[in-house]
């Protein structure tokens, strides 16, 4: 049997690299992924569907586009410019609770529709260094070099991959039925929520790969620069919001109080966790959600284009709502689009979809969708029931049964390793 | 106004609109407001000849000027894409203030040259970088002084010849240009003005009309400058033009021992030949783990070939906008020809081709 080429990368979303395939250098055998669904041909020609959706809007992208990205980046400044106006009239209480909103506001704008979406290289093609995917920093705890790398690259090509997905339960939650459960999984709700108020700081640590480095994923350089880019970032964020604007209110002290810069500082709080909750649910919403499917390593190898679009379809979940909802997910209430096409810019989804949905007809396909509301209460539930401790003893982490059962897949591996290295000394 | 764009640069400032720049937001209120971003509005555009024109620029506030020889990084939009290209200053420093020009003779396939010459309105908003390049005018200028430019070489000299003559400089100059034609010329009525001037000679040679009369004919020769009475070891020597002239030039003076009186620029990259034998071996770009067959192209085409989208700026090896590290392998400069192959240097990937197996870090 001959083996399949591998995908070749889509170019524009080379930022930190993706999405390739996943290739197993030892197997020729075909990805099973889909073949439940459709013939492999039927893949191949879906693929081929999907591409041409893609290059169909890469050549039609112009002025719109950049108008478009431009003058959200104008709304995000005004509102940005406001609301820090508004956080300096302490004495003021509607000034001062409209000056929270639109910092909020600005720094969700920032994230999401500007920070995410540029840093995907949606932008790139305008050669703007203001919006270029490799100059952009955010408005965000997380350092936008290490977000690129295990966002772009690792979740965004091995998307609801068990283990090598990172960002499924991000190393925190059971979220999914084939997660092996462990005893920290009984505090699932209340941890979700947590993390919800300090999402930004989740990211910024999920980015460092503690969890890689111990397991020796990751070299030590390789970690330790991971944590002195985090540093830095944090050092200058905190300083931002926390430090030198509030210092700025001492100047409010003699009219207001001494309690002027304290309320800034709470502003400034405030907005923050405003961005984290909101950017939490949207995101939560996205690959959480019930029917979301996840994949098996050995599944997804050698698959095709093809196969890796039916990947992104069935393992991430829209949103529906209006136009400015969209705008404030930065369009990743259209997360099904945005995962077959990450490269190309956001506001190009909705239309997107209307080819998506049909390839969704024609083959009979899952399109997972639904109002924020039955999204996030679905979020909710799958992780009440998933933190109850499964019946199973193969699904719990700890268990004699799962211990033995990775020994043996231990072993077999390292068998296979020996093998492999006494081959080439046979053949010579 | 120093002192506001000094604090609004400042680090202060810095840590309050951080991430993001003053830039950033002064940008909403208008394209022209900027501490650091050069923008200019278009003055003016006039047609040198059939091909040629010049552009009068009203910078912004963070422009910090130019000296005579230097060239900028100029963008212009065009449906959304910003499509930058090295041009050089061709106007006097000492003259207006608060404008100046550039000069561009527009290449059959060069997008923004043919867009700059065909398209370009005035009060149009442009997007500079400070003006960069090393083959300016020593501050002394010594007494004799000679400038060879062939082509759409001559703008840099340009601007240093009409500093010099709005300085009220008194040393000789000699200003020898090639042209294929009077056609071709750009710039004609100042050059027939300077050569009124006492300390100014100005000798064109159209290589391939040669005008009646004139008894220096065809290429750069020796013979020229003898027949100009030059000395090259006793005279600074500043030549731009294509590759064929600076090398003809540069072995003239190394010939003679003047080659430490001979300041260069390049102005356009010649062809590569696809069908050398050192297009060989594989191109690896190392972060985005490519690899590629050594199409013997220079290493920046051969990166937009296989999909990536490194930084340029002139394509011809002057801005420095496009140097990315070697890791390993030998490059060929396509100018010089000189190949290089140390390990973890850094290259201009528009004017190096790779010689067999390369891996850089793009």
């Amino acid at each position: 049997m001959t083996k399949n080429a591998p995908i070749k990368p889509h170019s524009a979303s080379n930022h930190n690299a993706a999405p390739l395939s996943l290739v197993n250098a030892h197997s020729d055998k075909k990805a099973t992924i889909g073949l439940d669904l459709m013939t492999y041909e039927q893949l191949e020609e879906f693929g081929e569907e999907l591409n041409t959706v893609r290059q169909r809007v890469l050549d039609d992208l112009g002025q719109k586009d950049a108008d478009y990205i431009r003058r959200v980046i104008k709304a995000q400044k005004a509102s940005e410019v406001l609301g820090r106006i508004g956080i300096f009239m302490p004495f003021f209480p509607p000034a001062f609770i409209a000056g929270i909103l639109f910092l909020g506001l600005a720094k969700i704008l920032d994230n999401m529709e500007i920070g995410h979406n540029v840093m995907h290289g949606q932008y790139d093609w305008m050669n703007d260094p203001m919006v270029d995917a490799s100059r952009y920093e955010w408005d965000n705890i997380a350092p936008a070099k290490d977000w690129k790398h295990g966002h772009n690259y690792i979740h965004h090509t091995y998307t609801n991959i068990h283990g090598m997905d990172r960002d499924i339960g991000y190393n925190m939650f059971r979220i999914d039925e084939d997660q092996p459960w462990y005893a920290s999984h009984r505090f699932n709700l209340p941890l979700a929520f947590i993390l919800m108020l300090i999402f930004e700081w989740g990211i910024m640590y999920h980015g460092v790969e503690l969890d890689q480095y111990l397991q020796g994923k990751i070299t030590k350089e390789d970690f330790q620069g991971r944590k002195k880019r985090a540093l830095k970032k944090i050092r200058k964020q905190v300083f931002k919001d926390y430090i030198a604007w509030p210092v700025l209110g001492i100047a409010l002290v003699p009219f207001v109080g001494w309690w002027a810069p304290v309320a800034i500082l709470v502003a400034n709080i405030v907005a923050n966790v405003i961005r984290n909750v909101w950017s939490f649910i949207i995101i939560f919403c996205g690959h959480f959600p019930a029917e979301v499917q996840t994949f098996a390593e050995e599944d997804a190898q050698n698959e095709t284009r093809g196969q890796w679009y039916l990947r992104q379809l069935l393992g991430s979940a829209n949103i529906s709502g209006h136009k400015p909802f969209h705008v404030l997910t930065g369009n990743l209430s259209y997360q099904v689009e945005h995962h077959l096409f990450p490269d190309i810019p956001a506001r190009r989804y909705p239309e997107v979809a209307e080819d998506v949905k049909l390839l969704v007809e024609k083959y009979g396909l899952q399109y997972n969708t639904g109002r924020l509301s039955k999204q996030v209460a679905s979020v909710i539930r799958q992780l009440a029931k998933l933190g109850h401790k499964p019946d199973d003893p193969y699904k719990i982490g700890n268990s004699p049964e799962s211990k033995a059962l990775r020994r043996a897949k231990r072993e077999a591996a390292a068998a296979r390793r020996e093998e492999e290295a006494r081959a080439p000394q046979l053949t010579s | 106004m120093g002192i506001i764009r000094k604090a609004l640069s400042s680090r202060p400032v810095a840590s309050l609109t951080s991430p993001h720049t003053i830039d950033h937001y002064l940008d909403q209120i208008h394209p022209m407001l900027a501490a650091e971003n050069v923008r200019a509005r278009v003055v003016e555009v006039i047609q040198e000849t059939g091909d040629a024109s010049t552009v009068i620029l009203r910078p912004n506030g963070a422009w910090k000027g130019f000296t005579p020889g230097q060239h900028v990084q100029f963008g212009v939009e065009v449906n959304g894409t910003r499509r930058i290209r090295c041009f050089s200053v061709s106007s006097s420093k000492a003259a207006k203030k608060d404008t100046f020009s550039v000069s561009v003779k527009a290449h059959p396939d060069g997008y923004v040259s043919q867009f700059l010459h065909n398209e370009l309105q005035p009060r149009t908003i442009v997007y500079l970088s400070q003006a960069e390049g090393e083959f300016v005018l020593p501050r002394v200028v010594p007494d004799n002084l000679l400038l060879i430019s062939g082509g759409s070489g001559i703008t840099p000299v340009m601007s240093m010849i009409r500093t010099l003559r709005d300085s009220g400089h008194r040393g000789n100059v000699t200003f020898l240009h090639y042209a294929r034609s009077n056609e071709d010329e750009m710039f004609t009525s100042d050059l027939d003005e300077l050569a009124e001037q006492a300390n100014v000679t100005v000798q064109r040679i159209y290589t391939r009309k040669p005008e009646p009369g004139v008894e220096l004919k065809g290429r750069f020769h020796v013979d020229h400058l003898k027949h100009l009475g030059i000395d090259p070891t006793e005279t600074l020597t500043y030549v731009c033009g294509p590759a064929g002239l600076i090398a003809t030039v540069r072995d003239t003076y190394t010939e003679l021992g003047a080659a430490d009186q001979l300041r260069l620029e390049y102005f356009k990259v010649p062809s590569v030949d696809l069908d050398a034998a050192d297009a060989t071996g594989t191109l690896t770009f190392d972060d985005a783990k490519i690899e590629a067959d050594n199409s013997g192209a220079t290493i920046l085409e051969q990166a937009e070939a296989a999909g990536l989208k490194p930084e340029f700026g002139c394509r011809m090896g002057v801005c420095n906008t496009c140097v990315v590290k070697k890791n390993h392998g030998a490059v060929r400069h396509v100018i010089s020809n000189e190949i290089s192959a140390n390990t973890d240097e850094t290259i201009k990937i528009c004017v190096h081709v790779p010689v067999g197996d390369v891996n850089v870090a793009l």
